[in-house]
């Protein structure tokens, strides 16, 4: 049992709901009790969506326990046939009819409906949403394309002009809708075709034709990885590796697209500004800014590699709650010479920012809440999603667009270099808003005028919650006049500044700390 | 009422009703602690269930604007199915957790979900262990918000019930107003101020604010529904010897009014003192009323079943709106404690009960009403069908009863409607 404030993912019959609503012409049936109806408005509302999602939930209930469930499922089965005509049909249960092990997918079939009928066993008590979404993916695309598979030893003929597929962006995928032309435009300069982009927008019939491209972009491996590698076995078809997240991703993902497609590698780079923009001047306060990222595997991967290389910053915590992809993030965290952290517990990557003490948290939702609560700016980068997470403007998180937007995202929060100078200079500077940089929003009233008394600031990290004093150590007394010269410390790195000071003070058995046992530890970090 | 007198023969007592079976898009009764938890200060909810109910709690009504919110979900996972931990074992741990973590709680609910009744986890022995351990510090109750028992606001009924053992007897017969179902905390107060001028009390509210300051119950305790979705609830109030005071619920004018005034006459309060007591407040509130009645008189509206205010709803929009009444469902009709609000209801309205979702908005659809009362997830795709919509969770969460929410109500209805008027894009 896992007592869970918050999750990062939900059941995998979530995940399953998303490739069906991001396809045409197909019907999902879940067996599930009443209730479970309440996933519809993470598409109707979340990502604003103008249709139902295709799902009939059986919304069984105590009574219908006794009696015949099965039967409840036949018979929604052939109803939604009969409504909707779909193309084909998943069928599958969510986390209560498994328990009542009704069987589905043997239900379905003894129907005899003149469609492909796919059952879906996605174990809800193990898995979660991610996994549910690539095991329904590779199901749906087995079922299509499965009758297509040539024989062993065929060699396909190449196309004319080279041909791929882009597969993975579902419903209610963090940036998906705006990722996909991003990419095909990408696609397009280097001439190459198109030729089905699934799930999303794709027919069972697209499906179908899977086979006919030369090779397939896997945009989100978490949900198409299953499917590109099933591809590769059976179509002969190899697929791409590299995520265009980022300037350098981006070119990397040219190279390889090339190369699989055979024809040169060029872009046209005109509308990319991140490169010049992180080398102006202005950028310089961006060095060496501490950064913690949480999200889900390829988003952090990626964000770990533009926030180092192509932002200057440091990248301090780098984590993931697919823990499908362990590997992966073991490897880029040791890239970065940081510790994993691969959970999919909130508190703990809470306690991780809470003791890094980051000056910028690149995460989800989740973190973007710790990060207010804790003072920290931060940028949302991935999964779970949110209904600001559809932007009304395009706003792409891959290729040179999407690149472009991911300056403007992460250095948007942050306080703007003259501004932190400033700020650290004149402190005591009334009309300084102690919360936030001044570019944003109009500041809370109540930090202006007298009330921005420093003294009467929450402090981000308050002593007595210090991972040191909490530990149980002997408890460490602030002078007054530490106290108050700590306060001129701007707020964005008081509270590392208060950590480095009270560990300098422990480690040397100092009880009081003074003015200058606080410069003391100034000298003792500084970098 | 002089509206009522234009409207059709009231009545919809013995109408037929009808009655459906399939998909019903409704939540279960876990969403009621996303207002429970708020509602009742020093109390926690932890959900016994899947990632499912987790999901829900999280997505429902976009709880995550609380940053650290008073309920938690214990996930059950493989190893407590496959038996290789013992759920109780692993329950308790969870809890031990979690009130380390909130030392400030002084009553945990035990939540039961769908998994945890179709696997038969027994959380009132697990209820009755943990307060063992933990009182005095922290109470533990339990109840059933699964949805294959309860549906939406029922959650908040059986939370309630299980609250009921626990409120201490009033010794004696001594005379009190028990008012029953959460109501916001400045409605309370308007009534409140009511009462007193009614000559009515002691009066107190279930569920009260802290779990640790529960209101007594005896014989002498008369109780007032605040919401019509309290079936259990009342049963285990009267099992505890209280007596139910007939009424209509307090929306609208009209229903206010009778509400208040059969807690008066069984105080005894004379005809002229309750009009004394009512009428400036009465008066305000019809006033506002009938600048919005222009908006809404004669406009058609279609109830999607939901959170059982439906039927109260329909007779306040029908009877001082002027609203035309179309389809009118509801979860369940629970004729008893609506009894007086169906003798209100015009004979217009076709009465549903139970769902078949597809069926219901090709009825829906075909009558293409003014306005179409329904759930977060039919609500966007009916707007781009051309429909106008009302979400009804809002009708939830927001302060509607009494006198003078009664025109927020009201505009609760009319601002789809304006909103409709007002865009040119």
């Amino acid at each position: 049992m896992q007592l869970a404030l918050w999750t990062y993912e939900g059941p995998p019959h979530i995940g399953a709901m998303r490739v069906a609503t991001a396809m045409e012409g197909v019907h999902y049936v879940l067996h599930a009790p009443q209730g479970d109806t309440y996933a519809d408005l993470l598409f109707t509302m979340i990502e604003r969506r103008a249709k139902r999602p295709p799902v009939t939930y059986t919304t069984f209930q105590a009574r219908d326990l006794g009696g015949d469930t099965a039967n409840l499922f036949r018979e929604a089965v052939l109803d939604a046939y009969e409504r909707f005509k779909p193309q084909a049909m998943l069928v599958g249960a969510s986390c209560t009819a498994e328990l009542i092990q009704d069987d589905p997918g043997g239900l379905a079939k003894t129907l005899g409906l003149p469609i492909p009928v796919v059952p879906l066993e996605l174990p809800a008590y193990q898995r979660k949403e991610n996994w549910g979404a690539s095991e329904t993916f590779y199901q749906l695309v087995r079922a299509c394309a499965g009758p297509h598979v040539p024989k062993p030893g065929t060699v396909r003929p190449k196309n004319a002009t080279p041909r791929c597929n882009i597969l993975g962006p579902t419903a209610l995928g963090f940036r998906h809708r705006d990722d996909v032309p991003e990419v095909e435009r990408l696609l397009e300069t280097l001439g190459i075709e198109t030729h089905v982009i699934a799930p999303m927008g794709a027919t069972p019939a697209d499906l179908a034709t899977l086979g006919d491209a030369d090779f397939n972009v896997v945009l989100y491996p978490e949900v198409a990885g299953q499917a590109a590698a099933w591809l590769r076995r059976s179509f002969g078809q190899p697929c791409t590796t590299v995520v265009p997240i980022g300037v350098g991703a981006t070119r990397d993902f040219v190279q390889e697209v090339a190369k699989l497609a055979g024809v040169p590698a060029t872009t046209a780079e005109g509308t990319l500004r991140l490169p010049w923009y992180s080398r102006s001047v202005d950028s310089t306060y961006l060095t060496g800014k501490r950064v913690f990222i949480f999200g889900d595997a390829t988003h952090a991967i990626a964000a770990a590699r533009v926030a180092e290389k192509e932002l200057g910053f440091t990248v301090v915590g780098l984590g993931s709650y697919s823990r499908e992809f362990g590997r992966e993030i073991r490897a880029a965290a040791a890239l970065h010479g940081v510790e994993p952290l691969i959970t999919d517990d909130y508190l703990e990557v809470e306690a991780q920012i809470t003791a890094l003490q980051p000056e910028l948290v690149l995460g989800t939702q989740m973190e973007r809440h710790v990060a207010k609560r804790l003072g920290v700016p931060c940028a949302v980068i991935s999964a779970p999603v949110h209904v600001q997470d559809f932007p009304a403007r395009n706003s792409p998180q891959m290729g040179l667009e999407g690149a472009n937007v991911l300056f403007d995202t992460w250095v948007h929060p942050l306080m703007m270099g003259l501004e932190e100078h400033l700020l650290g200079m004149f402190r005591e500077d009334f009309e300084f808003n102690d919360v936030q940089p001044s570019h944003l929003g109009h500041g809370a009233p109540s930090q202006s005028g007298k009330e921005a008394a420093p003294a009467a600031q929450p402090m981000p990290v308050p002593a007595a919650e210090t991972p040191h004093s909490a530990a149980g150590a002997p408890l460490l007394a602030w002078g007054q006049d530490a106290e108050k010269e700590l306060k001129k410390i701007p707020f964005f790195v008081r509270g590392k500044a208060r950590r480095n000071t009270e560990r300098f003070a422990q480690e040397r058995g100092i009880g009081t700390i003074t003015i200058e046992t606080l410069y003391d530890a100034k000298a003792h970090f500084s970098r | 009422m002089s509206a009522a007198a234009a409207l059709p023969q009231p009545g919809c007592a013995d109408a037929p009703v009808l009655r459906e079976r399939g998909q019903r898009e409704v939540f279960c009764g876990l969403t009621g602690i996303v207002w429970l938890h708020r509602k009742i200060q020093d109390a926690f909810f932890l959900v016994v269930g899947s990632r499912t109910c987790a999901h829900l709690l999280q997505s429902a009504a976009g709880v995550m604007i609380f940053a650290e919110p008073r309920f938690a979900t214990a996930i059950i996972d493989e190893r407590d199915l496959a038996g290789l931990a013992d759920c109780n074992a692993e329950l308790d741990r969870v809890v031990t957790r979690l009130l380390e973590r909130r030392p400030d709680i002084r009553m945990l609910f035990l939540v039961g979900s769908c998994p945890s009744e179709v696997i038969k986890l027994d959380l009132s022995r697990a209820a009755q262990r943990l307060s063992q351990r933990f009182l005095p510090q922290v109470r533990v109750l339990n109840y059933s918000g699964s949805g294959i028992e309860t549906t939406f606001t029922q959650g908040e009924d059986a939370c309630l019930a299980s609250l009921v053992p626990e409120m201490p007897a009033e010794p004696g017969a001594a005379r009190s107003l028990l008012v029953v179902g959460a109501l916001a905390e400045v409605v309370e107060d308007q009534f409140l101020r009511i009462f007193a001028a009614l000559g009515v009390g002691p009066v107190r509210f279930l569920p009260s604010r802290r779990a640790t300051e529960l209101p007594a119950v005896g014989h002498g305790t008369r109780y007032l529904l605040a919401q019509p979705f309290l079936n259990d609830t009342a049963r285990a109030l009267e099992a505890r010897g209280a007596t139910r005071i007939a009424a209509p619920f307090p929306l609208g004018v009209e229903g206010t009014t009778a509400w208040l005034s059969a807690a008066a006459e069984v105080w005894g309060a004379s005809p002229a003192r309750i009009a004394e007591a009512t009428g400036a407040a009465a008066a305000r509130a019809g006033a506002a009323l009938a600048r919005i009645r222009q908006r809404l008189e004669g406009r058609s509206i279609f109830f999607f079943p939901d959170s059982q205010l439906e039927i109260p709803l329909a007779r306040f929009l029908s009877r001082e709106l002027g609203m035309r009444l179309t389809e009118v469902g509801t979860p369940y009709l629970h004729r008893q404690h609506l009894a007086e609000e169906l003798a209100l209801l015009p004979a217009e309205a076709t009465l549903s009960e139970g769902q078949h979702v597809d069926r219901q908005l090709d009825r829906c659809r075909a009558l293409r009403p003014d306005l179409t009362v329904c759930g977060l997830g039919l609500a966007n795709p009916l707007e781009a069908e051309g429909l106008t919509t009302k979400w009804s969770i809002e009708l939830v969460f927001t302060p509607i009863q009494g006198y003078d929410q009664a025109a927020d109500l009201a505009e609760l209805f009319a601002r789809p409607l304006l909103r409709h008027a007002k865009l040119a894009v």
